[in-house]
């Protein structure tokens, strides 16, 4: 459901949202290296969580395979990143895993931009094909989560089983510089750091600009019912391809801010249960919303890091219980949760009620998806 | 030759082992349309109650009996894993017909609190199960085939499952009733059908075959809290490419899969067997969306 | 209802606000944090990182490390610590996931400053720390066999090198009289690394390679491996597979009527706790090759087994990566009381040539690559899932991860 911003509005939203920037700008000042570069990796997988919002929450098709489009771009970065630190020599696993020379793919990747431009290129391009391929066939709902989990599992076998060119289980780590910059000192690290908040900001301005648009409302319009789309004369093909594409696209710059800030990347991170996990932080922030999506990211896994230290064992129990929680009794998430406090609040004040925050009109036809 | 005729029968016996993880899911996606994640853990169940039957027996049973053990565990992982259905479907899946992706996330978080459970109740390493004396060896065919009695037993528990399910959802009337409420709720809840406990017995029976499945599953492979995670992406691909909602359907998912793989993996490798058959499968459903057997439906978002 | 909107704005903003600033406050707690713990040693104890996969598919494994590095710091506590003080460990979970690793290894040495970290156990969680020690001059202990082509100077490597496990077995398998070889194994690093090796080796002392064949990790049914494996009818398989997988190998194996006798296997990464899930009664007859048995006849090893069975469960059993666990921990305490201080350089060279009588016999760390002397023991399997020690190496065997000593070895590795 797109929500316009009103004129007060936009003013309260533009002060808080000046806020959390600020937050965001002066963290490098008052945490540490080690927290820095947590909350670092938090915002990537922010990004990540947007993009996913953006195929899910508002289109409605649940990919379960984003890990292997945030693994690509991951992956263009790691091989830049590794040349660099081999200095265009052979990395360590091709020579033990019996090749003379760097693969024709490879060699492009020496340079930086390259390997930044494929890091988006190549997700996108992957999500382009088999968006259209899918959408063409009418493969929607569930049947689109099952193709896209087996796309998943299929890559992960192809890049553990291609070791010589990916370095098979162990994946792409052990960096040295970017651009010729140490990577391991801090200094460049909150660098990597403002970077990850420029993208962050700047592909929450663009979704919430997409989403509120024309374009943003029959994405909406196709998640609620497809068939009235196609019969008010718009091809959904289009703006299902597109849209992935370009989910795909943030998850990739996700993946590249990714690994320049945690330095690995393996198959292990693109593989189904990876995927899910990446879903269920959008659940519980709230679908459909962009701020949930953000919220959602930080929040399970800044649970995730803290919780799973004292609680190894009942991280899991938790994170279960939270997910069919979730599903069950919130299924607006956290953003949801508090619009329904608010209006709870609000009634007593204006009388009026509106729709929940994402459910919008239910159609017949989508008890039968 | 003989390595032909043994191909053959490998591809037998995988088909048949997927047909069996696949056929509790064929009843709960294909008929009730719910994407039940924690269907590889309902397996899971299965084998843990072979370990547990086993044990129970070397114990308190002698010695003689001791095969007779896996029947029992058969029978009583059925059971088990049937139970735990309805629990889900009593206290979850209820609330979520209609919304397939929220079943799935749903049961994927179950899915993941069943397996810690299981860890909390057996521990993280794999469990033993020793197999019954009688399944021990095989038919030997002719020098260097020897056909398994344990992949003989699960063909012949494969076919006895689908006979059964055929005669049950075909000949009783509470099978009927289970078509009926899934073909058009309303109208058989206007004829007096008790859906609410009919679509609890459905589940159930999807999750008993799943129980059945992992208790004969324990004979050939691990018996381990992930086991469910190896196998519940090609259960699905089964149904899916089977075409939902005809039990014929899954039978020939299980059978081109089956088959398919054994052939590639004998030919190449095994990894670049399962990647091709995946692509393969997905390719396929790129021409015929609704897998090789299509259930016939006018209606437009079926 | 544009006052509503209005509100529910804020109210989501509002959120996220909240939301950032709780982070943000308990990051900056944990920056106090940091400033109270101060420099190992300054309240008394000496911190030291246990750094293990508690929780995930690896825990299997992983969880008994743990536990044997816990009774060694708790046995040298109890004679008196080091230098004057007691060893106190902090556990963290690596979860199976190899950046969590990463992760938890930056939070030990950058929050934590502990002296030594205690840790991994696949080549992907060691790779994925390896740059987090190199870049804080921390110090990993490692416990587990691998594949070699690597020495860091921030890692002391506890577990066999190839030239402690794998070319000993080659060579012995050799000697008697097994020629035709059949490479199994999972498809990671580990294995074909391990196969590289091997058929090398085998070019050079005159075996021959009849199959090579690898599984996806998680692979469940091994019919057709079989089948391959019948019409290639080798003398001996050697066997790089890796967990779960093996248990289907073996159960199938056995039920299509191929025995020890048949087809011998050779196993570089079944010990004696994988043995208990894949049924003694499915391995009996088939070797595995190690540096430590449970059944290990030293003094030493008697006590360890008692002990560690007395303090986990009588049930337990203790094997190759259990035990470098467990004397890796001396090994460390050993070198700083030499020392006299926890610094990592002057650890690092105070550990050159140190020797210590572990429960597998004597080991002593190489000076120059950081590995350790190993004695090599090949053992067939009881069928009460114990090993018979067939054959063991006259003392312990010099570490060299690279294969440099071996001329069949050249072009193996870039170094």
């Amino acid at each position: 459901m797109a929500r316009l911003g009103s004129k007060e509005g936009s003013q309260v939203t533009r002060f808080i949202s000046l806020a959390v920037i600020a937050l965001l700008l002066l963290a490098p000042l008052f945490l540490s290296e080690f927290r820095l570069s947590l909350l670092g990796k938090f915002l990537s997988y922010a990004i990540l969580a947007l993009g996913i919002d953006l195929i899910w929450g508002y289109t409605g098709m649940l990919s379960l395979g984003h890990g292997v489009f945030f693994g690509l771009g991951a992956y263009c970065t790691a091989m830049y990143l590794k040349l660099e630190a081999t200095g265009g020599g052979l990395p360590d696993f091709m020579s033990w895993s019996g090749l003379t020379g760097l693969p024709w793919f490879w060699q492009p990747f020496e340079h930086g931009w390259f390997a930044l431009v494929m890091a988006i290129v190549l997700p996108v391009s992957l999500a382009a094909i088999l968006g259209y391929l899918t959408s063409r066939s009418r493969i929607h709902g569930v049947y689109f989560s099952i193709l896209t989990q087996a796309l998943a599992l299929i890559f992960v076998i192809l890049f553990v089983g291609q070791q010589p060119y990916t370095g098979g289980t162990n994946g792409i780590t052990n960096f040295s510089t970017i651009f010729g910059y140490d990577l391991a000192a801090p200094s460049v690290q909150t660098v990597l750091y403002y970077i990850s908040v420029f993208f962050l900001v700047a592909t929450y301005l663009f979704c919430h600009r997409l989403v509120n648009s024309r374009f943003g409302r029959i994405l909406v319009a196709i998640r609620d019912s497809e068939n009235r789309v196609r019969f008010s004369g718009y091809n959904p093909v289009w703006f299902k391809t597109f849209v992935l594409a370009l989910s795909a696209g943030i998850a990739g710059l996700a993946g590249a801010l990714f690994v320049t800030q945690v330095g690995i990347i393996s198959p292990a991170m693109m593989g189904i249960v990876p995927s899910i996990e990446m879903v269920i932080w959008v659940a519980v922030g709230g679908r459909g919303t962009l701020t949930g999506a953000v919220i959602g990211a930080i929040l399970v896994n800044a649970a995730k890091s803290s919780f799973r230290e004292s609680f190894p064992d009942a991280w899991l129990y938790f994170l279960g219980f939270l997910f069919i929680l979730v599903v069950l009794l919130f299924p607006d998430g956290i953003t949801g949760l508090f619009t329904r406090l608010s209006h709870r609040y609000h009634r007593v004040t204006s009388n009026i009620s509106t729709g929940k925050t994402v459910k919008s009109v239910q159609p017949l036809e989508s008890n039968r998806v | 030759m003989d390595v032909l005729l043994l191909q053959v029968f490998n591809g037998l016996s995988v088909s048949s082992i997927l047909l069996l993880i696949a056929l509790g899911l064929a009843i709960t996606f294909g008929l009730m349309n719910v994407i039940n994640m924690a269907h590889g853990e309902l397996i899971m169940a299965g084998a843990y109650v072979a370990y547990v039957t086993q044990t129970v027996f070397a114990k308190y049973v002698n010695e003689r009996f001791f095969g007779a053990y896996f029947i029992v565990a058969l029978f009583l992982s059925f059971l088990v894993s049937g139970l735990m259905g309805v629990l889900m479907e009593r206290l979850l899946i209820r609330f979520l017909y209609g919304r397939p992706l929220d079943s799935l996330l749903a049961t994927w978080g179950v899915s993941m609190v069943l397996q810690q459970l299981a860890r909390n109740i057996f521990g993280a390493p794999n469990v033993d199960v020793v197999s019954p004396g009688w399944l021990n060896g095989g038919i030997q065919l002719m020098t260097g085939v020897q056909l398994p009695y344990k992949r003989l037993f699960i063909i012949v528990l494969v076919v006895l499952c689908i006979v059964g399910m055929y005669f049950y959802i075909h000949r009783t009337s509470a099978g009927r009733r289970m078509q009926a409420v899934m073909q058009n709720r309303d109208m058989a809840a206007c004829l007096g059908i008790p859906t609410r406990r009919v679509d609890t017995i459905t589940f159930a029976l999807g999750s008993g075959l799943a129980g059945i499945a992992g208790c004969s599953l324990a004979l050939l492979g691990s018996i381990g809290p992930s086991i469910g995670t190896y196998y519940i992406v090609d259960s699905f691909m089964v149904v899916v490419l089977g075409g939902v909602g005809k039990l014929v359907g899954t039978v020939a998912g299980a059978l081109t899969i089956g088959m398919i793989n054994t052939a590639f993996e004998f030919g190449t490798t095994a990894t670049l067997g399962k990647v091709l058959v995946f692509t393969l499968v997905i390719l396929f459903l790129q021409w015929k969306p609704s897998g090789l057997v299509a259930l016939r439906t006018r209606a437009l978002d079926g | 209802m544009k006052n509503n909107k209005l509100s529910r704005k804020i109210v989501l903003l509002g959120a996220l606000i909240v939301a950032t600033v709780l982070f943000l406050a308990g990051c900056a707690g944990g920056k106090q944090g940091d400033r109270e713990t101060g420099k190992a040693g300054d309240a008394g104890t000496i911190k030291v990182g246990i750094l293990h996969s508690l929780s995930g598919t690896m825990a299997i494994s992983e969880v008994s490390l743990r536990d044997a590095e816990l009774m060694a710091i708790d046995e040298i506590n109890a004679a008196g610590g080091v230098l004057g003080k007691k060893i106190e460990p902090i556990v963290e979970d690596g979860a199976s996931d190899w950046p969590t690793f990463a992760e938890k290894a930056k939070k030990l040495l950058q929050r934590d400053k502990v002296a030594t970290v205690f840790g991994c156990w696949t080549s992907a969680s060691r790779k994925a720390v390896l740059p987090v020690f190199e870049g804080n001059k921390g110090l990993l202990w490692y416990p587990v066999q691998y594949e070699g082509m690597e020495s860091s100077p921030n890692i002391f490597y506890t577990g066999a090198a190839p030239n402690q496990q794998i070319t000993p077995a080659v060579t012995w398998l050799l000697q008697n009289n097994k020629k035709k070889f059949y490479l199994l194994g999972s498809d990671y690093v580990f294995p074909r690394t391990a196969n590289k090796i091997i058929k090398a080796q085998l070019a050079a002392e005159g075996g021959t390679l009849v199959g090579e064949e690898y599984t996806p990790l998680g692979h469940t049914d091994y019919s057709t491996i079989i089948s391959k494996i019948k019409a290639a009818k080798p003398d001996v398989v050697f066997n790089t597979l890796n967990g779960d997988s093996n248990v289907a190998f073996f159960k199938q194996l056995r039920d299509a009527g191929i025995t020890s006798r048949d087809i011998v296997t050779m196993s570089v990464s079944i010990a004696e706790e994988e043995i208990r899930g894949i049924g003694a009664e499915n391995m009996a007859g088939h070797l595995a090759v190690w540096n430590y048995f449970q059944t290990t006849d030293t003094p030493e090893n008697e006590t360890f087994v008692k002990k560690y069975k007395s303090l986990y469960g009588q049930d337990r059993v203790t094997d190759d990566p259990i035990e470098a666990a467990y004397f890796q921990v001396y090994l460390w305490a050993e070198a700083v009381k030499k020392a006299g201080t926890t610094d990592v350089d002057k650890v690092r060279e105070a550990s050159k040539n140190l020797e210590f009588r572990a429960p597998e016999g004597l080991v002593k760390i190489d000076p120059e690559n950081q590995h350790t002397w190993k004695t090599v023991r090949i053992g067939e399997v009881q069928p009460n899932g114990q090993f018979k020690e067939l054959w063991s190496s006259d003392g312990p065997v010099r570490p060299d991860p690279y294969l440099k000593s071996y001329a069949w070895a050249k072009g193996l590795s870039s170094e």
